[in-house]
């Protein structure tokens, strides 16, 4: 089977037939295939860019791969900006010996990926290094998107936002941590990794008033509530029973002993809302595929300052905490 | 033949955590406590408890008359300084391997952390079983490998099995350095303290699973203090503070196990057995945050002095004590409650613990930090 050699990376003959095979074959576009220097596009007024390093492992993964992975967390990064994803660069950093193989089944994800959020990638690069100093494929991406939707902030809540989520959390975190640890998941678990800009469209295009809006990644559901209520110097009060969980992540969280609000999420976000428009974000999302399983968890209180309040189904109340040194394996 | 019904992992755990069976039993302790007039302070001996506690709030679900104070059993809190050097300093030796569980890396030695001695070059390892080690040894025969042991009766025949794979098998690059330690020792310790406000213990189940329940025998017998030991489920915590409570209003005072699904008066034998080859009790342990306490480790036998680290390298023993205005001492004898230390949460967090309760998540003042930091 062919492998990435060291040629691959010094931009002579076959690096040039990689990058045609591969890349140009199922990422190609108008712009991109110019192969200049640096690429034209004509920019919107008011725009955001997002930038983000994809060293997941395992490369390949129950629900997506790291391809799929490095075209949704940017974009979806530009995404809950409240912002259309529209280009990117994609470089590439490829230990010697990897598949080729492999290597196109990643582009097949990400041109899979960019469909979704009719977006392009109008630059790359490709680096091959010596076998033993990457892990298989690292790989970075930068997005820019025009904002349609602007103002949305982590220090906009305000005191009665309504908080949701669009969908289960700590689904991805699990299950790259259960697949490093060698437990067989005989289960429905896959990773929730997905493109958010189709459902975000929609809440925009309904006028939804949205304050804050954030994919869960690194840190979980907790970490963004916490920034929030730091940013947006308010408390937050968060009902335990209402965050959706599937039984799978819960299970895992059990067996490996972590807290399912501190593990990452791919395709799951969180979105504070004016009171008013509570009810109706929430039948949007429920109305898509992608939040199907959304929830109203809690809302912002003029009490507890800076704080997330969480409301065991118990009746008790304890601080919702945020994921302290744990010797967090890479996960995106 | 009957057929086995699968239960999954969720139908189990939710059992021992549904808030209406919590509630309930909140209830009924509401209406015992009524028939109760004085005070009644329970000390959950284990870490494992005291974070339970702390993250689901169940002292909010308590009577006002009943006060849980938070035991010293959680095996990294409780390793005194010295004994953390030692660790740092095996690490630090030339072609050697360090090898000890998860929970030691970050734990703070006078000068630093294992965690910290890694990010420097040595070569230390964690490991979920020791006998993990095993393998590490194999693949690395021209280095000596150093299993630091620690933790309570749970752990301990985990390591003499280790031990006595290394006899068997005649394995040349094993050592080990033992912080293995006990319970009821350090019960009778903070009984017998000075103004120490005990009256009860809440006993850990995974100790007893391999020690037995016998082991708490004299706390009842001689010092007259109930001991109910309890699952690590919020249920099991509410129902043990139950049984404690009728204890005192039928002016009984036991041993009694409420996890009966794995707890037995006698324990696993076999693994008794195993730690009884292997070890010795040592004539004194140096518990941080508590001092000097008499018969309440365990050391290598003499016959495994050619695997003894201790007995190979040349170790300080001098005692390191816990910056002074730390007050886990107090905290451990229910004298105080973690806010209450003029540090907690300023110059003393979890990143930069100042005494033993803040080390590790299961100590008291890491559990309040974590989940009731100004909940008052
Ligand atoms: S807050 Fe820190 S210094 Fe104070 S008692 Fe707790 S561990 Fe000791």
């Amino acid at each position: 089977m062919s492998k990435i050699l060291l040629e691959h990376g010094t931009g002579a003959g076959k690096s040039a037939k990689l990058i045609n095979d591969i890349f140009i074959k199922n990422l190609g576009n108008n712009i991109l295939n110019q192969l200049e220097d640096a690429s034209v596009f004509k920019a919107p007024q008011n725009m955001v860019m997002s930038t983000d390093s994809f060293t997941v492992k395992p490369i390949f993964f129950k629900g997506g791969d790291i391809g799929k992975l490095a075209i949704a967390g940017t974009c979806n990064d530009v995404a809950v900006m409240g912002a259309k994803p529209l280009y990117l660069s994609a470089a590439f950093i490829i230990e010697e010996g990897f598949l080729i193989s492999d290597l196109e089944k990643i582009a097949i994800s990400m041109k899979e990926e960019l469909q979704k959020n009719q977006a392009l990638i109008i630059t790359g690069d490709t680096k091959v290094v010596p076998t033993g100093t990457a892990d298989g494929i690292f790989i970075n991406t930068t997005g820019v998107g025009e904002i349609v939707k602007p103002g949305i902030s982590a220090s906009a809540v305000k005191e009665d936002d309504v908080i949701i989520v669009s969908g289960t959390v700590g689904d991805h975190g699990s299950l790259i941590f259960a697949s490093r640890e060698g437990i067989d998941i005989k289960s429905e678990l896959s990773s929730d990794c997905a493109s958010l800009w189709p459902l975000i469209r929609k809440l925009v295009e309904e006028d939804i008033e949205i304050h804050s809006m954030r994919d869960a990644t690194r840190g979980g559901l907790s970490a963004v509530l916490n920034e929030w209520a730091h940013q947006s110097n308010i408390g937050l009060y968060v009902h335990e029973e209402k965050i959706p969980l599937s039984d799978e992540t819960r299970g895992i969280c059990e067996l490996l002993g972590f807290e399912p609000y501190h593990l990452a999420c791919e395709g799951t976000f969180i979105l504070a809302v004016k009171k008013e428009d509570a009810e109706k974000a929430l039948e949007i999302c429920k109305k898509d595929e992608l939040g199907k399983n959304a929830s109203v968890i809690g809302r912002a209180i003029n009490e507890y300052n800076k704080k997330v309040i969480l409301e065991t189904g118990m009746g008790t109340k304890r601080v919702f905490e945020t994921p302290s040194g744990l010797l967090l394996p890479r996960i995106c | 033949m009957q057929k086995i019904k699968k239960i999954s992992l969720k139908q189990i755990i939710e059992g021992f955590r549904k808030p209406e069976i919590v509630k309930a039993i909140a209830d009924v302790l509401n209406d015992e406590a009524e028939k109760y007039s004085g005070e009644l302070h329970i000390m959950e001996v284990c870490g494992g408890h005291t974070h339970i506690i702390a993250k689901y709030g169940l002292s909010q679900l308590m009577p006002k008359n009943i006060h849980f104070i938070h035991g010293p059993g959680c095996p990294v809190c409780i390793m005194p300084k010295e004994r953390v050097d030692h660790a740092v300093i095996l690490a630090e030796k030339e072609d050697t391997i360090l090898v000890t569980l998860g929970d030691m890396m970050r734990v703070p030695g006078s000068k630093r952390s294992l965690q910290e001695s890694r990010s420097h070059g040595a070569d230390v390892r964690f490991v979920y079983s020791p006998l993990d080690t095993l393998k590490i040894a194999e693949e690395n025969q021209n280095k000596k490998v150093i299993f630091f042991a620690i933790g309570f009766e749970t752990t301990t025949p985990m390591t003499a099995s280790l031990i006595q794979e290394v006899e068997k098998n005649n394995i040349k690059n094993i050592l080990f350095h033992i912080n293995h330690v006990t319970v009821p020792e350090p019960m009778e310790a903070v009984i017998q303290s000075k103004d120490s406000k005990i009256d009860a213990f809440i006993g850990p189940s995974h100790v007893s699973v391999i020690a037995g329940a016998k082991i708490y025998k004299p706390i009842v017998v001689t010092y007259k203090k109930p001991v109910v030991i309890s699952g690590f489920e919020p249920v099991d915590i509410m129902q043990s503070t139950l049984m404690i409570l009728k204890q005192f209003n039928e002016k009984r005072c036991k041993l009694e196990i409420e996890y009966s699904r794995g707890v037995s008066v006698e324990g696993n034998l076999k693994a008794q057995e195993m730690i009884k080859d292997c070890f010795d009790i040592a004539e004194k342990f140096r518990w941080r945050g508590i001092g000097d306490i008499p018969k309440s480790s365990l050391k290598l036998k003499e016959k495994y002095d050619y695997l003894n680290a201790e007995k190979i390298y040349d170790l300080p023993y001098e005692a390191i004590d816990d910056h002074k205005s730390c007050r886990c001492g107090d905290i451990l004898m229910g004298k105080a409650l973690p806010p209450e230390c003029k540090v907690f949460g300023k110059a003393c967090t979890p990143e930069r613990p100042m005494g033993a309760c803040m080390v590790s998540e299961e100590g008291a003042c890491a559990a309040y930090y974590r989940y009731g930091r100004g909940l008052g």
